[in-house]
């Protein structure tokens, strides 16, 4: 998976659309469809593109700031791409989005307990640790993501990646 | 049957029906010239290649069928970018084959490698890296099939050497039919008829409109829908405007015809479109040089826009009623559902706006004031002069500038695919070689090559190419030793401060330079010169001709809407203020 990470955003749900396109797993797909944002002047937030359950396919999940763009020329022009085969917009009420964070932060060793229950209250994970760091990777709601960099902050952010949204229709929709 | 990728390629062209091909050999595409030589298809080589690009624009814009260019890598290609760019911006359908080095070689910075997939991705409707040799004639008819359906456009196939070289075992192959069913392409639908609710919403709309105007772009003539447009305008009685891409889809002779709209349309196609109620947008797209400024366009006017490209609509104006789908077929539609809503008696009455619009056209047409004795020639002058000189179905192509817009202005275009020129990109050099691809498409037509100096000196080379191919192409050179268009905006707008826009009357001497390339040439000076020459350069049918024109530098084409400024601030020529 290659994706690329924003500075987070906070409100997400007026001006930050999710776009889910489905396109040909072929070379050079990923620069056609970055390229076509460029050309037309429209910003990606987020991105995130991997293969489907069907190898021919690929996803690729962008937010599109639809404060600088007409989602709907986006979206049109998404779909004159010749390998773009299906495109659709989920709204955030009528779909499930995650995203992954991988974060690296300075713990004191009288805050390592303060660390873990905040882990445990994000149902996060401590992925690596040492005397006086932690490694901690928690996939949540983007909202959620900001939340837990915010707590993280007053302990230290060394590195910090996030993915970029996921998303799928909810079930009911 | 067993064959290479090479001989594959040149079977594939012949599959789809390629008769001719624009081209210019190297390194990288050479194995494929081999098979050239046994080929039924007809190779014309350039001496630039981005004259073989324009050619099989030219050819394209003439013919209806799909223009081919072949050439080679790196530097072949990159000069093949502007007329992918052309192609596009203007949706001519072109298939252009480019050689790249061999496929293991690329991405080595090998000897005239360049990413050509990259470099024109933004400027093709798309375009292909072909990896295996098996793959070649599938990708050919896919290529075709994407560069002629739903709104045409530029493809672009880039073939490394070492799948067409036979001394490469990558090339070997097994050939088999390429057919529609064999295509791989998942997400390409393009759309054909439209939305019946919309076309009655259309219809409804049209028997409601007190000031409609017809405004027919370039999808008409790539929809092959002048037939159409004819046949909807005549039953509700509605003016037309025709953009410079679709000069000739409606005839310029036909009392409901306004002629051009936009920065130097006439008059009144600007004007009743500003003061329109309705406006019918046909394969259209609002280009700024239409609209002028934005917010002042056509003010009162409601929307119906129709286009195969549903990303035109609404991208400039939101229209009213948004009909996705091909203009012949939508307008036949809107043709029958116009008149089982009653046809023209349903329509109301509309005696005050065509009044108004004659008006228009008495107080305001193209006016230009004749040389005095011992000035200079006026092109406006010369072109009518050629108009009338010629037969009416002349194909005339034109590079950019003055010249481009005087000859749509002044010439009368009664027939479709009579007018070939560089509109979206605005391709200095486009005339020529536009014109050899159009007179190699249609043999028997006349063809006319309206230029500039400053284009002319672009891509004048393709005269060699003419000459040595016999093709019988004329040109109106039309010399006014500056870069014409540029000197007008720079005495409206920059003050009279003239910067880098004098080229010369003397050198390059045009008609030492088109002899030395095997052309006729004449130059002309006076009035009375003129048509005798043109008569002359129509009865030569068997080398290219080309007649210097040389023209009065300080004319200016009027009407203009000054650049960002409203279609209702159109500045008329100084006689009408």
């Amino acid at each position: 998976m290659t994706a690329t990470s924003a500075t987070a955003p906070t409100d997400h749900s007026h001006r930050f659309h999710t776009i889910v396109t489905t396109v040909e797993n072929k070379p050079g797909v990923l620069a056609r469809v970055a390229g076509l944002f460029a050309r037309r002047g429209f910003n990606i937030e987020s991105l995130a593109v991997a293969p489907t359950a069907d190898e021919r396919f690929s996803r690729i999940t962008f937010t599109v700031d639809v404060a600088s763009s007409s989602l709907e020329q986006v979206v049109k022009q998404l779909d004159k791409l010749i390998n773009v085969v299906e495109i659709s917009e989920l709204s955030p009420t009528e779909s499930v989005e995650r995203e992954l964070m991988l974060v690296t932060v300075d713990v004191a060793a009288g805050r390592r307990h303060e660390l873990l229950e905040l882990v445990d209250d994000f149902r996060a994970y401590v992925l690596d640790a040492n005397q006086s760091q932690m490694m901690l990777s928690l996939a949540a709601r983007p909202g959620r993501l900001d939340e837990f960099e915010e707590h993280l902050r007053d302990f230290g952010i060394v590195q910090l990646q996030r993915t970029g949204r996921v998303a799928l229709p909810s079930l009911d929709s | 049957m067993d064959m290479n990728g090479g001989q594959a390629l040149v079977k594939a062209l012949e599959c789809e029906g390629v008769e001719v091909v624009f081209g210019l050999p190297g390194g990288a595409i050479l194995p494929v010239y081999d098979p050239i030589i046994e080929s039924t298809i007809r190779h014309i080589l350039v001496r630039h290649e981005q004259g073989a690009g324009h050619m099989a624009e030219g050819y394209a814009h003439a013919t209806g069928r799909p223009g081919v260019a072949m050439i080679t890598s790196g530097p072949g290609a990159t000069n093949g970018v502007t007329p992918l760019c052309d192609a596009y911006m203007d949706s001519i359908p072109l298939v252009c084959i480019t050689g790249q080095v061999p496929y293991a070689a690329i991405g080595t910075d090998a000897f005239q490698e360049c990413d050509t997939t990259g470099i024109t991705l933004s400027v093709t409707k798309h375009n292909f890296l072909v990896t295996e040799a098996q793959d070649i004639p599938r990708i050919i008819h896919e290529a075709f099939h994407i560069a002629t359906t739903g709104r045409p456009g530029p493809v672009l196939v880039d073939i490394p050497k070492d799948i067409v070289d036979p001394r490469n075992p990558r090339s070997a192959m097994t050939w088999y039919e390429p057919t529609d069913d064999i295509m791989e392409l998942p997400g390409y639908r393009p759309a054909t008829t439209g939305d019946p609710e919309m076309i009655r919403a259309a219809a409804e709309m049209i028997c409601a409109a007190e000031r409609p105007v017809l405004y027919a772009g370039g999808g008409i003539l790539k929809a092959r829908a002048a037939a159409e447009l004819l046949a909807l305008a005549e039953l509700i009685d509605v003016p037309v405007v025709t953009t410079l891409m679709a000069r000739g889809c409606f005839p310029d002779s036909h009392e409901l015809c306004l002629g051009m709209p936009g920065m130097h349309g006439n008059y009144t196609a600007v004007t009743a479109m500003q003061s329109s109620d309705l406006l019918i947008a046909l394969g259209a797209r609002f280009d700024d040089r239409v609209t002028g400024r934005l917010d002042g366009f056509a003010p009162d006017a409601k929307v119906i826009h129709v286009d195969i490209d549903a990303a035109e609509l609404g991208k400039v104006r939101n229209p009213d009623v948004a009909i996705r789908g091909d203009c012949k077929l939508v307008i036949a539609e809107l043709v029958e559902a116009l008149k089982a809503c009653g046809g023209l008696e349903a329509q109301p009455d509309r005696r005050a706006w065509r009044s108004q619009i004659s008006g228009w056209q008495e107080r305001h047409p193209l006016v230009y004031e004749q040389s005095e004795p011992g000035e200079l020639l006026k092109p406006q002058y010369v072109l009518e002069v050629l108009r009338d000189s010629t037969p009416d179905d002349t194909i005339v192509t034109s590079g950019v500038g003055q010249h481009q817009m005087w000859a749509s202005q002044y010439w009368r275009f009664d027939h479709p695919y009579t007018w070939i020129n560089s509109g979206g990109l605005g391709t200095m050099g486009f005339s020529v070689p536009a014109a050899i691809g159009a007179k190699v498409g249609m043999p028997d037509r006349m063809v006319w090559a309206v230029d500039g100096d400053g284009c002319f000196q672009m891509t004048a080379q393709e005269l060699v190419t003419a000459s040595m191919e016999r093709i019988p192409i004329k040109v109106a050179l039309f010399n006014n030793a500056y870069l014409g268009m540029v000197r007008q905006w720079q005495e409206m707008f920059y003050e009279e401060r003239y910067s880098e826009v004098y080229l010369s009357y003397e050198i390059p001497d045009y008609v030492k330079w088109a002899e030395a390339m095997g052309c006729v040439a004449l130059r002309v000076e006076a009035p009375e010169e003129v048509a005798p020459a043109i008569n002359k350069a129509n009865e030569i049918d068997d080398r290219p001709v080309v007649l210097e024109f040389r023209s009065a530098a300080e004319e200016n084409v009027y009407p203009m809407v000054p650049a960002g400024q409203s279609n209702s601030d159109i500045v008329v020529d100084p006689s009408q203020r």
